[in-house]
C-alpha cells in the first residue's frame, strides 16, 4: 500500500528565520531490553554500536538513539522497520525484551538554517538547554505543551520528533517561532 | 520552579518536564492488612517541613521515575536516586546529614 | 507650568520631531523622549486622577516607580490601560488618554471625595458597606464598581493583533540593571569567562551616573559607559539586552525577564513582548536605589516631584516641571538637583533642608552659587489647586506654624534613598536595617538559596546600600568577584576610580513638620497611587493593625504596581512611630514579582489561535473536517460528535447514524482508543494485578473486557485486552486514558514491582483503528477481500486475528461497544486514511454511515454498557455498577481489592446502577437527582439517586437513562421522582419528572446481535 501511506504532515513546509519541513515517513523501531546484554544482537541486526547515555550511533542504513536506560529507538527506512523489529525479536530470543515497529506513532520534522537562528528558534519552545546540546545527542524534552525530542544532524540542521497526533501543533509551533521578525541573536 | 537531575538520563530537568508523585518509600498494604495499616498506606502522610523523600517522573524526558531527597522549607535538593530501592541509599543519607547534622531518619 | 528647555537633553534628538496625541490633542516631542518627558515638554502637568479621591496628579518620578502617570495607550485592538508614561518611549503616532476621571481630566466630579477625605479613611469600605445587607446588590456594589479600578478595560470583543513569544535561556550569571554597577559586574563576570546575560529595563545604558555628574577614571561617566558597553559587546560569553526588565527571581535559579521588543517602535510582524525564562547559577541585582518622597502636607500636588526625577528630566530630556523650584530635602544628594536646575537656567528660590546643619560639599556649592539654604526647616503646606503656586515654610521640629511663603511652581523633594532589593527578596532573601542610611538592605547572612543550599543572588552597588557613586563601583566589583569565585570563576585587576562629590549624612525625616497635627497629617501622602496618607496608617495602628502585613492590606499601602517602591519605608516608619517601635522590629512587607507589571500577552506567549493548546489529530481527522463533523473535545482529541448532512440537526444526524448502524453498517474512527503492549514473562501476573478480572488465563487469539481500579478501589479505566502470544498482551484503554494508564503501569513496574520482567510500550498513535459495525459489517470486509477467515466460527466474538484486509496490514478484533456485529480493525496510521476511504467505497452499497461519539454513547447506553467518566466519577467502585462478574474471586490481590473491602465500600447502602425510564418517554436531565422524603440538616431535599447517563434512544423510541440509586437493583419497577432545572411559569417549585427503575440493558438483552 505504499502509494496510500502518508506522513502526518504530508510534506508541509514553512520558511522564515529557518526552513522547516516535514521529514516524511521514517521507520522507527522501539526496543526495550537490558541494553548491555542486548548490545550484540543490536549490533548484528543494525550494524550500530549500542549508544551511550542520550547518544545516537550510526548503523547500516539506520541509526540507534538512546531513549532511556532500557530503551532505544532505531531510525531507518519506513519500509524496513517491520522487518527490523522482527529481526530484533529473533536475535533476542531467550532475552526478555520488547521490539516493536512504531514508525507511524511519530512524526519527524527537519529544520535548516544558520546555526544561531536555528538554536534560537528551538529555544523558544523548549526548556532544554539548547546551547549545550552537542551534535549526535538526542534530547527528549517538552516542546511547549507536548513531549518531543530534538537533535542536531549538523550545526545547520536539526531534527524534531513528536507523536503523530500532535504533529500539526508542533509544526505550527515551530513555524511561529521561526517567523520573520522574531530574531533574537542569543545563540 | 524546581530542577532535579534525573538519575536515569543525567538531564537537569526543569519542573515542567517532570510529574510529581508524592511521598517515596511507602510500604504497600494489600488484602489481609488491618484497617489501620491500610489507612496509613493510603492516606496518612507526615507532610514534613524539612527533609522529604519524594517521587518524580521524568515524564517529558526519559519517562523514568526517580526519587529525590529535598528540603520542603528551603527547596534544597540533597540528591536524586533511582526508584528501585525501598529505603534511601547511604550516599543520600550522608549528603543530608552533611547539610542537616540534626536530622535523623525516623 | 512645565516646559521644554531651550537646549540640553542628552537622550533626545532635537533635530527631529515626533507627534503624538494625549486626550485627543496633538502634541510634539523628540525621538528619545518618554511619553512623560514629552508631556512635560508640552506643558501638561496634570496627567491623571488619583484612585480614591480623584485628586489631580502629575509626575512624581521618571522611571518604573512612577505611581501617578498611568495612561491608556493605543486605541481599539491595541488599547491597553495602566501604562506608565515614564517608561513609555515616544514614537510617532502614539495615542494616550488619561485615566480615572469623569467628565474630564481638568474637572472631575469625583474630586468631591477629596473635599471630604475624612469620609474615606482607611478601612472605610470595610466598615461602611456592611449593613443593611439588602443594600449590597443595588446600592453599594454599583457604587464601589463605579469608583473602583484604574483605566479602561480593553474591549472584550477585540482581539489583540500583536504577537508575543517566549524564550528559554540557560546561563551562569544574570545581571539585572545596566547602570555603572551592573556594567562593572558584567565586565568582571565577562572577563572571568562566565556566561552572562545583562538586562537593562530602559532603552539606554548607564543608569543615573551621567545625570549625577559622576566621573570614572577621570572621564565623564558617559565615556566610561560607552567603553564598557563596547567591551561587553565584543565578548562572546556576554549577552546584552536593553528594554528587558528582570521581573522576578524564583526557586533554583529561575529568572523571568520581560523584554519589550517593539513597544518603542511598533511594527506589524515583530513580536511586541518576549518573556525570557532563564535558568542561571547566579543572579546579580544591580538594580540601584529609589528616592523616597517626603511626607509634608500637599506633597501629592502636580509639580511636586522627586528631586532625582526632576534632575533626570532636565538633564536627560531637557524638560522641567516649572521655572521656579523649591528643593526640600533631608540629605545632600538633592542639592545636585538645585545645581542642575541652575545649570539649565532655571530659578531655585531656596533649598529647604530639614537637617539642623548642611555644611557638606554640595550645600557649600549651592550657597556659593547664590542659592538660599534654609536649615532645620520644613514645608507646612503647598498652595495651589491644580499645581503649585507657593510653598509655606515652617520649622521642621514643630507643629507647622507657617514662617514664610515662597512663590514657586515646582517642588523637588528628597527623603533619602532606598536600595531596590526586590530581586533579593522574591525568593526569600532577608533584609537588615541600615541605621545610617535609614533603609533596608540585603542581609548577606540570609540570602535566597538555590537547590544546592547556596545563596544565589547578590545585590551590588546602590542596591546593596552603596549609594554614593564612589563606593558603588567598588562594591559591584567586590561582590561580583565573590560570587564568581563561588562558581569557580576567577578575576583580578583594578577597579575603576570613581570621582563624585562627598555627601554628609542624611537625617531620617518621616513627617514634615515633625509634630504636625491631624489636619496636616491627613494631607501627607505616603502612597500616591492608592491614596494612603500618614493619617490612614496611624488610624490602622490605633485600630489594632499592628502587623505591617495587616496594615498594608487594611490601608492598601504599597499594593498594586507600587509594590513598595516609593511608599514602603515611609509607611513602615509611620507605623513604627505609631506603635512606638523600631522600624526593623515592625518588619517589612514581602516584595512580590513582577517588579513592574508585565503583559498578559507575554505570559501567554505563542499559545493562542491554532496553537493555544495541542489538538490531537487522528489519521482520519481530515476526512471528518471535510465531511460536516461537529466535534467534541475528548481529552486533547477532537472527536466527531456526529456528521451533519445539509439541513440536518445534530439530533437528526445522531438518530440517522444509530439507525443505519443498527440496521446496516456504521463506521467509527476509534483511533483515539489507547493501545499499550505489555510483554514479558511476568506480563500475565502484572495484568492480573492491574485489572479486577483474571487476564493471565486468557488464551492467545482471544480478547477479554477488564476493569482497572486505583488503590482507592475506584474505577479508573476499562477496556478490552487481547492476548497477542504467550508473553504479550495488547491493552486497550479509553480515549482519554492512554497516557494516564501507561504512566500508571510504568509507575507500578518501576517503583513497586521492579523485579518483575515486564516491558510496556504505548503504541496508541501507531495505528488507525476503525470500528466496522452493524449487520453488514462482515459483508463489507469480505467484499474488500481478506486472507483471513472472518466467519463467526473462525473468528468468534471476543477473538482477534492478524492478516490482510483489502491489501492493508490489519489486526481485526471481534469486540463490540454497540451490541451489533462489530469488527474493530487496526491498520498502520500511515494507511489509516486510505483504509477509511476503501471502507467507505466498499460500503456504499450497504449505506456505510460514519458515526460519531454521540451515536456511540447512545448505542452503548441502549446496551447498558458503562462509560468511564459518565457512570464513574472517581468515587464509584465496580460493585456499584453491578460489575461483580468482572471481578475475580480467585485472585488474592489486585490494585483496589483491599480498598474495596473497607467498611464504607461494602455498605449495602451504596447507590447502585439501574436503568431508568421516564413514564412520559421524555429524556431525563443529565445529573438530575432522585428526591427522597424529608430534608437534610441544611434544609435541602434528601436524595436517593442520580442520573449518570441519559439519552434519547431512536432504537427504543424514547428517553433512556442509567443512574445510581439507593438499593436500586432491589427496587425494580419502582417509580422515582427526579428534579429538573425547569421552573414552572410562575417561578415556583421546579417541575419534577417521574421515572421507573428498570434493567440497564434496554436493547437485545440476550446479546444475540453481536454474536453472529
Amino acid at each position: 500500500m505504499s502509494d496510500a501511506t502518508v506522513s502526518a504532515l504530508k510534506g508541509a513546509e514553512a520558511r522564515g528565520l529557518v526552513t522547516l519541513r516535514d521529514a516524511g515517513l521514517t521507520g522507527m523501531v522501539t526496543l526495550r531490553a537490558d541494553l548491555a546484554t542486548a548490545a550484540r544482537a543490536v549490533k548484528r541486526v543494525t550494524g550500530a554500536d549500542m549508544p551511550g547515555l542520550r547518544r545516537i550511533t550510526q548503523g547500516q542504513g539506520c541509526r540507534v538513539a538512546w531513549m532511556s536506560p532500557d530503551e532505544i529507538l532505531i531510525l531507518c527506512e519506513h519500509a524496513t522497520a517491520r522487518k527490523l523489529a522482527f529481526d530484533l525479536t529473533e536475535a533476542l530470543t531467550g532475552q526478555h525484551h520488547l521490539a516493536l515497529d512504531v514508525s507511524d506513532a511519530r512524526a519527524m520534522m527537519a529544520l535548516t538554517g544558520e546555526p544561531g537562528p536555528l538554536r534560537d528558534v528551538l529555544a523558544k519552545i523548549t526548556p532544554a538547554d539548547i546551547a549545550a546540546l552537542p551534535l549526535g545527542e538526542m534530547r527528549r524534552t517538552r516542546l511547549q505543551q507536548v513531549a518531543g525530542a530534538i537533535w542536531f544532524e549538523t550545526e545547520t540542521e536539526a531534527r524534531v520528533i513528536c507523536f503523530r497526533s500532535v504533529a500539526t501543533y508542533v509544526f505550527d509551533l515551530l513555524a511561529m517561532s521561526a517567523r520573520e521578525g522574531g530574531a533574537i541573536g542569543y545563540h | 520552579m524546581l530542577t532535579f537531575r534525573c538519575p536515569c538520563c543525567g538531564i537537569d530537568a526543569c519542573e515542567t518536564e517532570l510529574a510529581p508523585g508524592g511521598e517515596a518509600h511507602l510500604k504497600r498494604f494489600g488484602p489481609g492488612s488491618s484497617d489501620d495499616e491500610f489507612e496509613g498506606y493510603l492516606f496518612l502522610r507526615p507532610n514534613v517541613r524539612g527533609v522529604h523523600f519524594e517521587r518524580w517522573r521524568h515524564a517529558m524526558g526519559c519517562g523514568k521515575w526517580f526519587l529525590a531527597a529535598r528540603c520542603t522549607a528551603t527547596l534544597e535538593v540533597f540528591g536524586t536516586y533511582p526508584a528501585q530501592v525501598s529505603a534511601p541509599p547511604p550516599d543520600i543519607l550522608a549528603a543530608i546529614r552533611a547539610k542537616r547534622p540534626d536530622w535523623s531518619l525516623t | 507650568m512645565s516646559l521644554r528647555l531651550p537646549d540640553g537633553g542628552r537622550l533626545i534628538d532635537r533635530s527631529q520631531t515626533v507627534s503624538f496625541t494625549f486626550n485627543g490633542k496633538q502634541l510634539n516631542g523628540h525621538p528619545g523622549d518618554t511619553l512623560a518627558s514629552a508631556l512635560m515638554g508640552a506643558g501638561r502637568t496634570i496627567l491623571g486622577r488619583s484612585f480614591k479621591y480623584h485628586r489631580p496628579r502629575g509626575l512624581v518620578a521618571s522611571g518604573a516607580e512612577e505611581p501617578n502617570a498611568l495612561v491608556n495607550l493605543g486605541q481599539g485592538k491595541t488599547h491597553e490601560p495602566n501604562q506608565r508614561a515614564t517608561t513609555t518611549e515616544l514614537f510617532d503616532g502614539l495615542t494616550a488618554t488619561s485615566q480615572n476621571h469623569w467628565p474630564s481630566l481638568e474637572w472631575d466630579i469625583g474630586e468631591v471625595n477629596a473635599l471630604i477625605p475624612r469620609f474615606l479613611p482607611a478601612g472605610f469600605y470595610y466598615k461602611t458597606f456592611i449593613h443593611p445587607r439588602a443594600f449590597w446588590k443595588h446600592v453599594f456594589e454599583p457604587f464601589i464598581r463605579q469608583s473602583a479600578g484604574l483605566g479602561k478595560a480593553p474591549d472584550p470583543k477585540q482581539t489583540d493583533p500583536d504577537r508575543y513569544e517566549q524564550f528559554y535561556a540557560h546561563t551562569e550569571v544574570v545581571i539585572a540593571g545596566g547602570g555603572i554597577a551592573g556594567l562593572q559586574a558584567a565586565l568582571e563576570a565577562g572577563r572571568a569567562g562566565a556566561r552572562v546575560i545583562l538586562c537593562e529595563q530602559t532603552g539606554h545604558w548607564g543608569g543615573r551616573a551621567p545625570v549625577d555628574g559622576v566621573e570614572v577614571d577621570g572621564k565623564p561617566a558617559e565615556a566610561w559607559i560607552n567603553d564598557a558597553v563596547q567591551e561587553l559587546e565584543a565578548m562572546e560569553n556576554v549577552h546584552l539586552r536593553l528594554r528587558t526588565m528582570v521581573a522576578g527571581v524564583y526557586d533554583h535559579g529561575y529568572v523571568i525577564a520581560y523584554e519589550r521588543v517593539s513597544d518603542h517602535a511598533p511594527a506589524s510582524d515583530i513580536p511586541r513582548h518576549r518573556l525570557w525564562r532563564i535558568r542561571t547559577a547566579r543572579v546579580i541585582a544591580a538594580t540601584g536605589a529609589l528616592e523616597r518622597p517626603l511626607s509634608f502636607p500637599g506633597n501629592d500636588k502636580p509639580g511636586v516631584m522627586l528631586a532625582s526625577a526632576m534632575r533626570d528630566y532636565v538633564v536627560n530630556w531637557g524638560v522641567a516641571p516649572g521655572a521656579r523650584t523649591v528643593v526640600v530635602t533631608n540629605n545632600d544628594d538633592a542639592y545636585r538637583t538645585a545645581l542642575a536646575l541652575l545649570d539649565a537656567g532655571l530659578a531655585v528660590p531656596c533649598i529647604v533642608d530639614a537637617r539642623p546643619r548642611a555644611e557638606g560639599a554640595l550645600p557649600q556649592q549651592a550657597r556659593a552659587r547664590g542659592i538660599r539654604v534654609l536649615t532645620a526647616t520644613g514645608i507646612a503646606g503647598v498652595k495651589g489647586l491644580r499645581g503649585v503656586v507657593a510653598v509655606q515654610l515652617c520649622a521642621q521640629d514643630g507643629p507647622g506654624t507657617v514662617t514664610e511663603d515662597v512663590v514657586c511652581d515646582a517642588v523637588a523633594m528628597s527623603g533619602g534613598w532606598s536600595p531596590v532589593v526586590h530581586l533579593w527578596s522574591h525568593c526569600g532573601g532577608k533584609l537588615t536595617w541600615d541605621q545610617d542610611g535609614a533603609f533596608f538592605r540585603p542581609d548577606p547572612d540570609r540570602p535566597p538559596t538555590d537547590q544546592h543550599g547556596e545563596g544565589f543572588v547578590a545585590c551590588v552597588g546602590a542596591a546593596d546600600g552603596a549609594l554614593i557613586a564612589t563606593s558603588t563601583m567598588e562594591n559591584a566589583s567586590i561582590k561580583t568577584r565573590k560570587m564568581l569565585s563561588e562558581i569557580g570563576k576567577m578575576v583580578s585587576g583594578s577597579v575603576p576610580a570613581v570621582t563624585a562629590a562627598t555627601e554628609a549624612p542624611m537625617r531620617p525625616v518621616w513627617m514634615m513638620p515633625a509634630t504636625a497635627g491631624p489636619k496636616k497629617r491627613a494631607k501627607m501622602w505616603l502612597d500616591f497611587q492608592n491614596d494612603v496618607k500618614v493619617s490612614d496608617v496611624q488610624l490602622a495602628a490605633r485600630e489594632g493593625f499592628e502587623s505591617v502585613e495587616h496594615t498594608k492590606r487594611y490601608t492598601t499601602l504599597g499594593m498594586a504596581t507600587d509594590q513598595g517602591k516609593l511608599s514602603n519605608i515611609n509607611g513602615l516608619a509611620i507605623l513604627a512611630q505609631a506603635l512606638d517601635e523600631d522600624i526593623p522590629r515592625v518588619g517589612t512587607t514581602t516584595f512580590r514579582p513582577p517588579y513592574t507589571p508585565i503583559s498578559m500577552g507575554a505570559i501567554a506567549g505563542e499559545a493562542r489561535g491554532t496553537i493555544f493548546q495541542p489538538l490531537r489529530r487522528t489519521p482520519i481527522q481530515g476526512w471528518h473536517e471535510a465531511n460536516g463533523a461537529h466535534f467534541e473535545p475528548v481529552g486533547h482529541w477532537r472527536r466527531p460528535y456526529c456528521f451533519r448532512r445539509k439541513g440536518e440537526s445534530h439530533r437528526a444526524a445522531v438518530n440517522r447514524e444509530i439507525t443505519a448502524t443498527r440496521t446496516s453498517l456504521g463506521l467509527l474512527d476509534a483511533s483515539t482508543l489507547g493501545k499499550i503492549v505489555v510483554k514479558g514473562p511476568d506480563a500475565g501476573r502484572f495484568l492480573d494485578m492491574l485489572y479486577t478480572g483474571m487476564m493471565s488465563s486468557l488464551k492467545p487469539g482471544r480478547c477479554r473486557y477488564g476493569l482497572m481500579c486505583n488503590e482507592n478501589g475506584f474505577l479508573m479505566d476499562d477496556g478490552v485486552v487481547a492476548r497477542l502470544d504467550d508473553d504479550s498482551f495488547l491493552v486497550h484503554t479509553t480515549t482519554g486514558g492512554a497516557d494516564r494508564i501507561h504512566a500508571h503501569m510504568e509507575d507500578w513496574l518501576q517503583t513497586e514491582w521492579w523485579d518483575w520482567q515486564v516491558y510496556t510500550a504505548n503504541i496508541t498513535e501507531a495505528f488507525a483503528q476503525i470500528a466496522v459495525v452493524g449487520p453488514k459489517a462482515r459483508a463489507v470486509l469480505d467484499k474488500l477481500g481478506s486472507d483471513l477467515d472472518l466467519s463467526n466460527a473462525a473468528l468468534p466474538f471476543m477473538s482477534w486475528a492478524e492478516g490482510k484486509i483489502g491489501g492493508f496490514d490489519a489486526r481485526v478484533f471481534r469486540i463490540s461497544f454497540s451490541g451489533e456485529l462489530s469488527f474493530e480493525v487496526a491498520v498502520p496510521a500511515s494507511q489509516g486514511r486510505a483504509f477509511w476511504d476503501a471502507l467507505l467505497a466498499a460500503g456504499a452499497e450497504f449505506d456505510a454511515t460514519p458515526y460519531g461519539t454521540e451515536a456511540l454513547h447512545v448505542m452503548r447506553a441502549e446496551k447498558g454498557f458503562i462509560m468511564i467518566g459518565d457512570e464513574t466519577d472517581g468515587t464509584v467502585i465496580p460493585q456499584d455498577l453491578g460489575l461483580d462478574w468482572a471481578i475475580s474471586k480467585k485472585k488474592p490481590d489486585y490494585l483496589g481489592k483491599r480498598a474495596q473491602e473497607r467498611p464504607h465500600m461494602t455498605s449495602p447502602d451504596r447507590w447502585k446502577l439501574v436503568g431508568l425510564e421516564t413514564l412520559d418517554g421524555s429524556v431525563l436531565p443529565d445529573g438530575s437527582y432522585a428526591v427522597a422524603p424529608g430534608t437534610n440538616a441544611n434544609g435541602q431535599r434528601n436524595t436517593q439517586g442520580r442520573v449518570t447517563s441519559t439519552y434519547f434512544s431512536p432504537t427504543m423510541g424514547r428517553g433512556i437513562a442509567m443512574g445510581l440509586v439507593l438499593h436500586g437493583p432491589d427496587r425494580m419497577g419502582e417509580v422515582l421522582e427526579f428534579n429538573t432545572t425547569k421552573a414552572s411559569p410562575k417561578g415556583e417549585t421546579p417541575k419534577t419528572v417521574m421515572a421507573r427503575i428498570v434493567s440497564p440493558v434496554f436493547h437485545d438483552p440476550e446479546g444475540e446481535k453481536q454474536n453472529v
